[in-house]
């Protein structure tokens, strides 16, 4: 004979935000920031292949942290829904706000309302095509949103590195500062990240429709170099030509926005 | 809207056709309008057919593609046409489906373009949500499906035929595809045309075509072409310097798809007049 129990409904939600606040902790962090062409994102990730920053429309891009499956379906969700909306109204009416809401809602139903609450933590990044006011759409595990326009922080240790992230941060820095700075406040001052532990992606300016690019990893690497001081410059030098394949520069898109429907 | 998740079973993968049909049948994702044309997205028409079956239906008529070696030029003229009546000037049938590929159409406009839309947005589906690009068979093909999903609406006479080109970053060489109405995908070796005037672009293309032709010189016999079909053949726009309209002309190779200024169409198109009179064409001054 089961016997009917009461738990508290405080004592649920805290149960279940502690759960998942524990899966992201166990994860890798991940920043994204504005600087002056756009929108940066770089994410802690050993994997070259299984990536936590991806494109989801034209001026948008996705970032997750906590369990790759489940941020990995947000995305896939996210690319069938900008897709969708932009081929059943146009191209422009596709904007991150309403994606952010759109996520906003599923965390907080599935937090709410299933039994195990989503253990992921995303970031929607979008591009201002004219100005600078770029933004960043941080939504958490319970469906709770966030909007910043300088930078933010996903993922373990967020407190940490926002912290050192906020001591660092300049509006409208280039993007050599940028990496050195978000790279420097993931790593913290215990550890040294390389290129290859990082997935870095950039929502930039350009004549080009899709604005998503994937940083590639000798890229990072000389910017990393550039940007930081002489002396730890040579104390730690790039990484030997040919130790890595850099990955092509990931320039999707027809570049062109050369799209039927679009002319007079 | 909400967020489009699906039950594993039911998970329309990478494709965006799949997409529309299963969040359509679930009700509110895509607006009546959008959703019904994915049915009505493609049909096709065989060369020459006339483009008058439905009387207020905008037809595109000429465009032709050409290898040369280390790509593929595709130009379109700009007219369209409702029977004998322009009805407009300056559309444009050439357009980049993805970064290294172009698809040219010809036949009814309206469905024609709603197919080109249809396709860009499968494609760059299918590249965001698996992570890579489709090869450019698997490009092809896909073009292929959507004609053949819309026979129906060629047999009632909105036929339109697609030509597809670009570069297959595996073979290093640019390629070109045809279609006919029932789907059916074949792969030319050297070049194509469609249209009411592709059988005389063709030709012009036939007489000067040669194996390892240069970009500019395989945009010069594009342009050539153009010119000889628009001659030729009422439906076919030619180049219009008072209202500054030419052809679209576009070139893909590894570098990706590029479309030809204006101005530089201009140029080929009075080299090839200059041609022309040299050769004494246009009657004795």
């Amino acid at each position: 004979m089961t016997m009917p129990y009461y738990v508290a409904p405080e004592q649920v939600m805290k149960d279940r935000a502690e759960y998942a606040q524990k899966g992201i902790a166990r994860g890798r962090a991940l920043v994204g920031t504005t600087y002056a062409m756009g929108v940066l994102i770089v994410a802690e990730n050993p994997s070259s292949t299984l990536h936590k920053i991806s494109e989801i429309y034209d001026r948008v891009a996705f970032a997750g942290v906590g369990r790759y499956n489940e941020f990995d379906q947000l995305r896939v969700a996210g690319v069938r829904h900008a897709d969708t909306k932009g081929y059943a109204y146009s191209r422009e009416d596709v904007d991150a706000r309403s994606l952010a809401n759109v996520y906003a809602q599923y965390l907080g139903q599935v937090f709410t309302h299933e039994m195990k609450p989503l253990e992921v933590e995303i970031l929607v990044a979008e591009l201002d095509p004219v100005g600078a006011a770029h933004q960043l759409f941080h939504i958490a595990y319970d469906g709770t949103v966030a909007d910043e326009q300088r930078f933010t922080v996903l993922g373990g240790e967020a407190d940490a590195i926002t912290h050192r992230m906020a001591a660092k941060f300049r509006p409208g820095w280039s993007l050599g500062e940028a990496v050195v700075a978000c790279v420097a406040s993931l790593s913290g001052p215990t550890r040294t990240l390389r290129a290859d532990d990082l997935e870095l992606a950039v929502l930039e300016h350009g004549p080009w429709r899709r604005a998503f690019r994937r940083v590639p990893d000798d890229e990072v690497t000389e910017l990393l170099a550039r940007g930081e001081p002489p002396e730890v410059t040579a104390a730690r030098p790039p990484r030997a030509k040919g130790e890595r394949a850099p990955g092509p520069v990931d320039r999707s898109g027809d570049d062109t926005g050369d799209l039927p429907g679009d002319d007079a | 809207m909400s967020l489009p998740l699906f039950p594993s079973g039911s998970d329309p993968g990478p494709s965006f056709v799949e997409l529309l049909r299963r969040t359509r049948a679930a009700g509110a994702q895509v607006s009546p309008g959008a959703a019904s044309e994915i049915v009505g997205a493609a049909g096709r028409q065989p060369a020459g057919f006339a483009a008058t079956l439905i009387p207020g239906v905008a037809h595109g008529t000429t465009v032709v593609a050409l290898r040369y070696d280390n790509g593929v030029v595709v130009a379109g003229d700009r007219r369209a046409t409702e029977g004998n009546m322009i009805a407009h000037r300056s559309i444009e049938k050439v357009f980049p489906a993805d970064r290294h590929s172009a698809v040219a159409i010809s036949g009814a406009a309206g469905s024609a373009i709603e197919m080109v839309r249809l396709f860009q947005t499968q494609l760059e589906h299918y590249e965001k949500v698996e992570g890579t690009c489709l090869s450019l068979e698997g490009k092809a093909n896909q073009l292929g499906q959507m004609v053949s999903a819309n026979l129906q609406m060629a047999m009632q006479g909105l036929v339109v035929i697609p030509l597809f080109a670009g570069f297959d970053l595996r073979l290093k060489k640019g390629r070109i595809f045809t279609y006919d109405v029932t789907g059916g995908r074949f792969e030319e070796t050297d070049f194509h045309a469609t249209g009411s005037g592709g059988r005389d672009a063709k030709n012009t293309v036939k007489l000067s075509f040669r194996d390892r032709l240069g970009r500019d010189e395989a945009v010069e016999i594009a342009v050539a072409a153009l010119y000889e079909a628009a001659d030729e053949d009422t439906a076919t726009g030619g180049p219009d310097p008072l209202r500054g309209i030419y052809p679209v002309v576009a070139t893909v190779d590894a570098e990706g798809y590029r479309r030809l200024e204006d101005t530089e169409v201009a140029e080929y198109f009075l080299k090839v007049l200059e041609r022309r009179r040299e050769r004494g064409e246009g009657g004795a001054p």
